[in-house]
Formats: C-alpha cells, sequence, structure tokens
C-alpha cells in the first residue's frame, strides 16, 4: 500500500509516493539536483553531500541531503539557496582536494562558480562515494571489494589488498565509478582488474569474446544452468 | 583455530548482527586478527570477506598484525596532552624503539595512543595490560616499563 504526499519544491507542488527521497521527488518533475554517490540501483547511502538542500520546517530551515531524506506531507524545499550553493562548494572544493582533474567534478565545480579548491591537494583519485563497493554488493552480489581503514586513511581495496576472492572480474566496479579510478584492462584474452587476471571467454560458436570465464560460472550458478548454456552461442550469433 | 572460532561463533548463535563482538573474541583468543581466522569467520557466518575485512580495519580495537604481550595505550586527549602527554610518549617510544601504534619486534610491546579515556582528571592516563594508570610521569612509565622486563637506560631522565 503506497501512500502519496505532497510537497513543494522551488516552489512547485509536487506529489510523490511516501518512503521516496527528495532527490527522486524532484527528479520527477525534472528539477535537477547535482549528485554523485546516489544511483537509482543502489540504496541510498548520503556519502557525497553534493545534493544538499533547504527544506523548510514550520519557522526553521535547515540543510539535508536529498538522496536519503525522505518526502514528508507539506514539506517545502529549496533546491537552491546561498546557503545550499555555500555547502555545495565546500563539498565541491573538498572533493577536488582529492581528485583535481576529473571533468565530471570540474564540470561541477565550474557549474558552482569555482575554479580550482581552496584546500590543499593530496591527489587520491578516488572520492570515496562508495558507488563501486555498493553496486558489487547490492547490484552483483559478489561483495568482492570493500572499504579499508577510516577517516583519511580511508580507501576502496579488495580483502587484504591481494587477489579477491570472490571477485568475478565482472568490472562493475570499474563503469560505475564517476570519477573512472578503477583500472581495468582486456588484452589479448586476460582481463585484468584489482591487479588480477582473468581469463575471458569465447563464445564456442564464432569466436568472439563475451565475458570472463568467472562471471559466467557465476551466472551459470545463480541461474542454475550448465555453464555450456552461456558458453555455446553469444549475443551475435544467437 | 576452526574449533575455537565455530565455539566462539556458537556462542552468539550465529547471529551475523554479532559480528564485531565475535572478532572481538576472536583477538581474544589469538591476540590479534589472523587472516585465516577472519576467513574461517567470514565463510562460518556467510558474511563476504571484503565486508569482515572493512570491519577489522575500520576499529582502533582490533589489530592485523601480531600485538606485543604487553599492551601500553598512553592518552595523548587534549586534557592528557596539556598534562604532559607528550613527553611520556616521547620517552615511551624511545626506550621500546617504536612509534605509537607500532609493536616491538620481539613481540613483547605494543605501544599506542588513544584519545581521552573519559577520565581526564586523573591525566596523563597510561593504560597498561588494561590497568588505568593515572597522574603519569616519564618516571613512572619508565619505571613500569622496567617492572614488565624492559631495560631502562636512564631512570633520571625527567
Ligand atoms: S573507486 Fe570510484 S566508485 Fe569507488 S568509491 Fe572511489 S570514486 Fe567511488
Ligand atoms: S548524492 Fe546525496 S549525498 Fe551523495
Ligand atoms: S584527555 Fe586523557 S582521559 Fe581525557
Amino acid at each position: 500500500m503506497s501512500q502519496t504526499v505532497t510537497l513543494t519544491i522551488d516552489g512547485r507542488q509536487v506529489q510523490a509516493e511516501a518512503g521516496t527521497t527528495l532527490l527522486e521527488a524532484a527528479r520527477s518533475v525534472n528539477i535537477q539536483i547535482p549528485h554523485l554517490c546516489s544511483n537509482e540501483e543502489l540504496a541510498p547511502y548520503g556519502a557525497c553531500r553534493m545534493c544538499m538542500v533547504e527544506i523548510r520546517q514550520g519557522q526553521r530551515t535547515r540543510l539535508v541531503a536529498s538522496c536519503i531524506y525522505e518526502v514528508e506531507e507539506g514539506l517545502e524545499v529549496q533546491t537552491v539557496t546561498e546557503r545550499v550553493l555555500n555547502v555545495r562548494r565546500l563539498v565541491i572544493e573538498l572533493l577536488l582536494a582529492r581528485n583535481p582533474t576529473h571533468p565530471t567534478l570540474l564540470k561541477m565545480a565550474a557549474d558552482l562558480g569555482i575554479e580550482k579548491t581552496r584546500f590543499e591537494v593530496e591527489v587520491k583519485g578516488c572520492i570515496l562515494c562508495g558507488l563501486c563497493v555498493r553496486t558489487c554488493r547490492e547490484v552483483v552480489g559478489v561483495s568482492a571489494i570493500g572499504f579499508e581503514g577510516r577517516g583519511t586513511s580511508r580507501r576502496v581495496t579488495t580483502p587484504f589488498n591481494e587477489a579477491p576472492p570472490d571477485c568475478i572480474a565482472c568490472g562493475a566496479c570499474a563503469t560505475v565509478c564517476p570519477v573512472g579510478v578503477i583500472p581495468l584492462k582486456d588484452k589479448a584474452g586476460i582481463r585484468t582488474i584489482w591487479k588480477t587476471d582473468y581469463p575471458l571467454q569465447r563464445c564456442e560458436s564464432c569466436g568472439r569474446i563475451i565475458a570472463p570465464v568467472k562471471q559466467l560460472e557465476y551466472f551459470a550458478k545463480i541461474t542454475n544452468q550448465p555453464l555450456s548454456h552461456f558458453t555455446e552461442h553469444c549475443v551475435h550469433c544467437r | 583455530m576452526q574449533e575455537k572460532i565455530a565455539h566462539i561463533i556458537g556462542k552468539y548463535h550465529h547471529d551475523k548482527g554479532f559480528l564485531v563482538p565475535i572478532l572481538q573474541d576472536v583477538q581474544k583468543e589469538f591476540n590479534y586478527l589472523p587472516k585465516e581466522a577472519l576467513t574461517t569467520v567470514g565463510a562460518l557466518l556467510q558474511v563476504p570477506l571484503s565486508r569482515i575485512y572493512e570491519i577489522a580495519t575500520f576499529y582502533r580495537a582490533f589489530s592485523l598484525t601480531p600485538r606485543g604481550k604487553h599492551q601500553m595505550s598512553l592518552c595523548v586527549g587534549t586534557a592528557c596532552h596539556v598534562r604532559g602527554a607528550p613527553i611520556i610518549q616521547d620517552g615511551i617510544e624511545r626506550v621500546l624503539g617504536v612509534k605509537a601504534g607500532q609493536t616491538t619486534a620481539d613481540l613483547e610491546f605494543t605501544f599506542e595512543t588513544v584519545n581521552c579515556l573519559g577520565a581526564c582528571a586523573l591525566g596523563p592516563i597510561l593504560v597498561v595490560d588494561g590497568e588505568y594508570q593515572g597522574q603519569m610521569t616519564l618516571s613512572k612509565a619508565n619505571k613500569l616499563l622496567k617492572k614488565l622486563g624492559k631495560k631502562v637506560a636512564t631512570d633520571e631522565e625527567d
């Protein structure tokens, strides 16, 4: 049973299903809120803080992350106020201090009138949005990678920084990363990811590369089909 | 190792929700968290290794490397800091020949710093093998080290 609530976003009345987020409600009426760590396929997370908006409750207003804040009846939301822009500028500058060169971040910064960060740059590349880790866990379902440590030394890695036992070499992490910092290479029938080599399977009919063997084995396992089901033909020659 | 871990997990009814206390018990048993122990916990609880590694590296109370027989934690929180913790830290690091967060090569001592133990009135505080020692001074620290079998070169150095 879904219940509908009515709220206002930037002065517009918006209907949304209870339990959904402000970001989703805004998107449904084409109000764009910048965001980096939220993805429709994944559970709300709220790590990057780019999506901050201002809400009014009675006399008071406060800042919330729109990708994790749920819609409420009668809520008044402002997505572009001086206060909102200020925190977004701060956030993007902090992210630029970790990654000062990626076009996605530079574009977001430029939209906020920022050219470069005021903070000391310490290039890490990764902005810790967690998209890779969560995709591997929630979508792929193998949970091969995770975070290590915390605070300034927090980073994404494989358990013990070794070849990840659960990885199926699907490459979803590298694809989803908004700043492209996870290396993935396909060469001579081998995929290299997380510093580990995985053989790629060729289609038994036409010889085209289908996917890493481990990934197909995983498909076979979760669908309860023989492996040959995935290797005899590929999408091209089926 | 397998058996001991199975026993610990049994105490928590194989409930993944108790992962942190389970790891605490495992660490108590083996003095640190050996890799095989974490793999075993993961297999028995059906929790992905990446998840366990995440937790084991998040909390400072967990160690993935062997710890010394004696554990010394010096508080360097604000109150203890102004009361002279840095001098004590210097002294201990010099005597043990390791930096905070490290273990001596002979696996006798692990020395680390912590941030406020919530007993500021007694600061500076040094916790030695779980015992809180208040109003610490360099010479008191040296005496403690000596008692635990460490050769301390100069005793009069404070
Ligand atoms: S590696 Fe990429 S996807 Fe993963 S947390 Fe870092 S920035 Fe996000
Ligand atoms: S998109 Fe909301 S915190 Fe990242
Ligand atoms: S600062 Fe050391 S106990 Fe509070």
